[in-house]
């Protein structure tokens, strides 16, 4: 089975850097087939998020990707003109953001927010898109689906926000989503449904989902495959099964080991051993030394 | 409730125009001038002095003027001007007309010049053409409107004399208006001639009065708009396949205006006080330039006048301000 999104050798640095400064990703690879639910998992910093950017083409204007290909639907996003880049990944891809309360639009109404890629982008006739997406509320489970497209985001909940979010997500039947902790601003009581709800639509839809996240419970719950992430290296690609029964790397097992355990609320949290964290930034700096030699790079 | 807000906004108002109409009637009595004797020629006894001024009533106290004064207020009566013993309001409404059409038409030049300078230094943000708004700005800004009405009336004056730079409009086409608002009724009457002709005299007076204000929000516009475009919701846009200009217009621009909109609404208050200079400069009949006639000649009925329909124009435009907010604004419409 070919991957419906595949990285390949992935370099980014700040632009502006000076010369020998480390790479924010170091050459990742990585691939979702079709309806696959990939985790990206690693500590904050570790380029998990920018990865997802990149994807989709949103990252900031301050990183500069030096190497390596995003093969889109058999199409390298990186070998695109800017504009055609945009069309084809509004038309085959799509984000559900971290914070439901700032990514939707204060000023405009619920509805246009959700139809909109649908009428300019793919084309279709405002009913069309209307009725699709008062479908797609009602799929995410939120009630009155007429009434809510007519509201401002100020009058729904964080947890009915991340539904819109989610219906919005998946409204023009994207073949990739990228989910950016899509739970982590949530309060602790709607996490739960809104996680479920994803896995539903997931499987409901096929679509391939990279799901970036730190918390491996969640990835237990709802990925196939999962990616380790450490300094912008991946670390470990692994099945999520075999994750859980003996994680491959050093540094994931320490990783697996300092997850909190609801079961034994009294056991003290175990952080990565020092040497742990020793053994993965050599790993990382001969990689980083080798890749020098290898290439003609900066 | 819409009923009480209105009546709050009102008794304030009301409230203001009261104070604002006592400063101002005690600092021109207190100020040294007697305006009797500024009407009087040379030759006149103080006998005469004394009689004038019993007629005028400035023998009495300045509490006992205040409510003989406001007593005719109430009932739409503002006095006499004594330079030209014509009723003070309708002096006043006669000149209201030429000021308002001059200050919205700086205001209109204002909001496109300086929307455009924020949208483009938004769209081009980082280059070396968003430096060179910035410096312009700064430029802009740091000349007072006095000295841009200089400055126009040499180039296109005199320099380049294109455009009229004396007067609202050429002396024998007064006749062929109803009303004082020249410039609306051309455009009405499609009289596009006439609308020539007043352009020709008002464009360089407001561009003088716009320049300022076009800098102050191109800066401020443009600050509040590169903000906007780091947010989770314009990021979410792009992802949905908007290019740049679309998103800079429909998802940042609605929210990044609000801040620009509060500071538009004081800077017209002092786009309006611009106007005093302006069209004495510019000889432009408005209300300005006969608040300055009515200042030299201690025509106290007159600057009352003049005074108070200014800070009712200030209080408006405050209204105003305050209604287009929660137009744009639907967090604020409830409640």
């Amino acid at each position: 089975m070919s991957a419906y999104l595949s990285i390949r050798n992935l370099s980014a640095v700040l632009k502006g850097a000076p010369k020998g400064t480390p790479r924010l990703l170091r050459s990742v690879s990585l691939d979702v087939a079709a309806g696959e639910v990939r985790g990206l998992v690693g500590e904050s910093g570790a380029g998990k998020s920018m990865i997802g950017k990149a994807v989709l083409g949103i990252l900031p204007r301050a990183v500069q990707v030096i190497e390596g290909e995003i093969w889109l639907d058999g199409v390298d996003l990186l070998r695109m003109t800017p504009s055609e880049r945009r069309r084809r990944i509004g038309a085959s891809a799509a984000l559900i953001p971290q914070d439901p309360m700032t990514a939707l639009n204060p000023s405009r109404r619920i509805g246009p927010q959700i139809t909109d890629r649908l009428v300019d982008i793919l084309g279709w006739t405002r009913a069309d898109a209307e009725a699709r997406a008062r479908e797609l509320l009602d799929e995410v489970r939120i009630p009155d689906p007429a009434r809510v497209m007519r509201s401002y985001p100020h009058e729904l909940s964080g947890g009915m926000r991340q539904r819109v979010l989610i219906a919005s997500a998946f409204a023009a039947e994207p073949k990739m989503i990228v989910a950016d902790e899509p739970t982590t601003a949530l309060d602790v009581t709607v996490q739960k449904q809104i996680l479920r709800l994803i896995a539903q639509m997931q499987a409901r839809h096929g679509t391939a989902l990279l799901f970036v996240t730190h918390d491996l419970g969640v990835v237990s719950k709802v990925c196939d495959t999962l990616s380790v992430l450490y300094a912008g290296k991946v670390v470990e690609d692994t099945r999520v099964r075999d994750f859980f029964a003996a994680p491959g790397h050093a540094y994931s097992a320490a990783l697996l080991a300092a997850t909190p355990k609801y079961t034994d609320p009294d056991a003290g949290l175990n952080p990565v051993p020092a040497a742990v964290i020793e053994a993965v930034q050599a790993e990382v700096a001969a990689a980083e030394a080798a890749w020098r030699k290898g290439g003609a790079h900066g | 409730m819409l009923a009480r807000r209105i009546l709050t906004r009102l008794l304030t108002t009301l409230v203001t125009l009261l104070g604002v109409s006592i400063v101002v009637f005690v600092v021109i009595r207190v100020v040294p001038g007697n305006p009797i004797a500024m009407m009087l020629p040379p030759g006149a006894t103080p006998a005469d002095i004394e009689r004038l001024n019993a007629l005028y009533g400035f023998d009495r106290s300045i509490l006992a003027q205040y409510f003989i004064w406001l007593g005719g207020v109430v009932q739409g009566d503002f006095g006499t001007s004594i330079q030209t013993r014509q009723p003070v309001l309708g002096l006043v409404l006669g000149r209201l007309p030429a000021t308002l059409e001059l200050a919205i038409m700086a205001l209109v030049i204002a909001v496109v010049i300086g929307g455009f300078l924020a949208l483009t230094g938004t769209r081009l943000r980082g280059t070396a053409t968003e430096g060179a708004i910035d410096v312009g700005n700064g430029m802009a800004l740091s000349v007072p409107v006095f000295l841009w009405g200089l400055v126009l009336i040499l180039l296109f004056g005199v320099l380049w004399p294109v455009f009229n730079i004396s007067g609202r409009i050429s002396p024998h086409l007064v006749q062929e208006f109803h009303t004082r608002f020249f410039l609306f009724e051309s455009v009405l009457r499609l009289r596009f001639d006439l609308w020539l002709d007043l352009m020709r005299h008002m464009l360089m007076p407001a561009l003088a009065l716009a320049i300022p204000l076009a800098a102050i929000i191109g800066q401020l516009l443009k600050q509040s708009l590169k903000e906007t475009m780091h947010l989770d919701y314009v990021t979410l846009a792009r992802t949905k396949g908007y290019g740049e200009n679309h998103v800079i217009v429909r998802e940042a621009l609605r929210n990044a205006i609000l801040p620009t909109l509060t500071l538009i609404g004081v800077q017209f208050t002092f786009l309006i006080g611009g106007t005093v200079i302006i069209e004495r400069l510019f000889s432009y009949e408005g209300l300005g330039n006969m608040a300055i006639d009515a200042v030299i000649n201690r025509d106290l009925p007159l600057i009352q006048g003049i005074v108070i329909i200014f800070a009712l124009l200030f209080t408006v435009i405050n209204l105003i301000v305050d209604m287009l907010y929660t137009v744009l604004n639907p967090r604020l419409r409830h409640g």
